[in-house]
């Protein structure tokens, strides 16, 4: 059973519908990331399920009890903000110790429990401090400590690390997986990094304009994406018409549009439709020269156009027969701008959404 | 040093002459030995300070003057302080109304918003003098109150509000934990503002002042008329020396360019 419930929520600012029959599960002990562009309603989705926010319609279903209607300081849940939004006239024991106090906790477990959290978040030697003694890394394992040590019955946290740089980023999402872990805390983390993302999730839901389009663990959404736009999100930037030959349990052939036989797997077709689009992404086509194969399956012939250095690849822009493609390379050699070349897009690599 | 820079030397350094020139010669005359206003003042003497202490009148109303001040201004921030929570931080509808009516008493010109007063509170409702002073004076300082205390809650992170109700604390718990901690120095400079205004206004308290029951600016007028010696000079002195001492401390805790944002 899940922990957590949304089911057909719909949230609107005014006029402005952003979540529209909104569904979501969440298993106990899980830490389930948000990803999506800018604007898609991760913040939304996350504010709802902290209660600041209303919906118009739908329930919020928490450990079987309607929590719809509960409100925010009833719910329980420890909320991460972005901005850490910690008590600046307060030190960092009493920014921790603030939610105890509120419980009317025993002075000296409080005093045991917040040194306790401190210790984890490795500030126990900065408990005198204020907010605005401390970096950007301490102040958000302040934040973090804080919304912990209540042993919340659900956390969330909302693009805590975007405001570190991108070393300490690294360093803290280990240390927030590794927290999350020891204390078997269910967890709902907001981010647009895909990486951070992947790192630490035990699943990903991928949202576009306020639909979750694919919810799965970190490793399907990478290499089997549902659907066009999460294709397209994950890397996978190279996408060709094709339309069913025939459908194999193993095996299934398709038709480019000038001709060309493309065999896939099956397992990597998400979609029923007849015409379809094959994704693939830039670094799993291989350039093979030309004459130098010579089955025609699963190759288009192109034309080497601009190319760009990434540092461990060349990549180029390929006018092929059915469009541009991105292309990497290896740095051995440089194909030049002009030159004839044969890419090769193994089966098993690609994708139809 | 170029035209237009020297221009605006000059400029300043009127503006200051004509601003500064006649507080010389109140304070100038404040000490003379003439038994009237003459500047330079022949001689050096205390007696008009003195004086203020022998004139009855001036020490009965300036008490008054302070009560009022002070009980304004805590009325005022009593409604102001909400107000000013309720503007910043809800959406509602009628909201920009309510806004424009606790600012209206700046855009309405005192003279006529004092006679309105008047009329209403003590002609219509039969209001003592001294409750109507009160009412008038918390009325006309409100928006004082409900501009400084918005500017500090705009400064102040909603998201540490939300932050303390999550970990378990009612909005109104939350407003007197966290929110008025961390605006202290706002409420403070509003009280000084809101008691300095009260304090020196004329305009309202020309209108609701009666038997009995004058401030101290309203005798200061009425004194000018019969006598001509240098003793409200001397008073002067002493009100500009108190509202810099206040000046002083809103300087020291929020700095003066808060008002000027
Ligand atoms: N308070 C608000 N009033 C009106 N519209 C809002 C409000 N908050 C968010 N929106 C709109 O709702 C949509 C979703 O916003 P949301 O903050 O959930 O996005 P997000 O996925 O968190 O984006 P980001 O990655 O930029 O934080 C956006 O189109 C935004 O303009
Ligand atoms: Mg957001």
């Amino acid at each position: 059973m899940a922990l957590l419930n949304l089911k057909d929520v719909s949230v609107a600012y005014g006029d402005n519908v952003v979540l529209k029959d909104f569904n979501l599960n969440i298993k106990k002990g899980d830490l389930v990331s948000l990803l999506g562009p800018s604007g898609c309603g991760k913040t939304t989705t996350l504010r709802l399920i902290g209660g600041f926010i209303q919906a118009n319609k739908g329930k919020f279903i928490f450990n079987d009890k309607d929590y719809t209607k509960v409100p925010v300081h009833k719910r329980e849940f420890g909320f991460v903000f972005q901005s850490y939004a910690l008590f600046p006239h307060l030190s960092v024991f009493d920014n921790v110790a603030f939610g105890l106090k509120l419980r009317k906790t025993p002075k000296g477990e409080i005093k045991k429990r917040v040194m306790e959290m401190l210790d984890i978040v490795g500030l126990a030697d900065y408990s005198k401090r204020y907010p605005k003694e401390l970096s950007g890394g301490q102040r958000q394992r302040v934040a973090l400590a804080r919304a912990l040590v209540i042993k919340p019955d659900l956390l969330l946290l909302d693009e805590p690390l975007s405001n570190l740089d991108a070393k300490l980023r690294v360093k803290m999402r280990v240390g927030i997986r590794k927290i999350q872990k020891e204390l078997n805390i269910t967890t709902v983390y907001v981010t647009h990094d895909q990486e951070e993302c992947f790192s630490i999730s035990d699943k990903v839901a991928v949202m576009n304009e306020g639909v979750i389009e694919h919810l799965d663990t970190p490793q399907n959404i990478y290499d089997n994406p549902k659907t066009e736009f999460v294709a397209n999100f994950v890397g996978f930037e190279n996408f060709i018409d094709l339309s069913l030959q025939s459908k194999n349990e193993d095996i299934s052939t398709y038709n480019s549009k000038n001709g060309r036989v493309f065999k896939v797997k099956s397992t990597n077709i998400n979609s029923n439709k007849e015409t379809i689009k094959g994704a693939i992404r830039p670094e799993e086509i291989k350039i093979v020269n030309k004459g130098g194969d010579n089955k025609d399956e699963n190759t288009l012939d192109g034309i080497v156009g601009i190319s760009t250095f990434l540092g461990k690849e060349y990549q180029y822009m390929v006018d092929t027969e059915v469009g541009k493609l991105l292309v990497n390379g290896n740095t051995n050699k440089r194909y030049k701008e002009g030159e004839k070349v044969k890419l090769y897009l193994p089966k098993e690599k690609m994708v139809l959404v | 040093m170029n035209t237009k820079s020297r221009f605006l030397t000059i400029f300043s350094v009127l503006v200051y002459t004509f601003l500064i020139f006649p507080l010389v010669i109140i304070t100038a005359a404040a000490f003379g030995a003439n038994d009237y206003l003459k500047f330079p003042p022949e001689g050096f003497s205390f007696k008009w300070v003195a004086n203020i202490f022998e004139v009855e009148m001036f020490i009965r109303t300036f008490k008054i003057s302070i009560e009022i001040a002070v009980f304004g201004t805590f009325l005022a921030l009593l409604i102001g302080i909400p107000a000013a929570y309720i503007l910043s931080r809800y959406q509602f509808k009628g909201r920009n109304f309510l806004q424009g009516l606790f600012l209206s008493p700046v855009l309405i010109p005192a003279i006529v918003f004092g006679f309105s007063l008047l009329k209403f509170l003590i002609i219509k409702m039969q209001f003592p003098v001294y409750t109507s002073l009160l009412i008038g004076h918390t009325v006309v300082i409100l928006p004082y109150i409900i501009r400084v205390i918005s500017s500090s809650l705009e400064s102040f992170d909603y998201s540490i509000e939300e932050a303390a109700v999550s970990l378990g604390a009612g909005r109104i718990k939350t407003f007197f934990i966290i929110v008025l901690p961390n605006i202290t120095s706002g409420v403070i400079a509003a009280f000084i503002l809101a008691f300095i205004n009260s304090f020196n206004n004329v305009p309202i308290s020309i209108f609701l002042t009666g038997p009995g029951v004058s401030t101290l600016p309203i005798q200061m007028m009425s004194y000018v008329e019969y006598y001509f010696d240098p003793t409200i000079a001397a008073l002067s002195v002493i009100l500009m020396l108190m509202t810099a001492i206040l000046m002083f401390i809103i300087e020291r805790t929020l700095g003066l360019s808060f008002f000027t944002k």
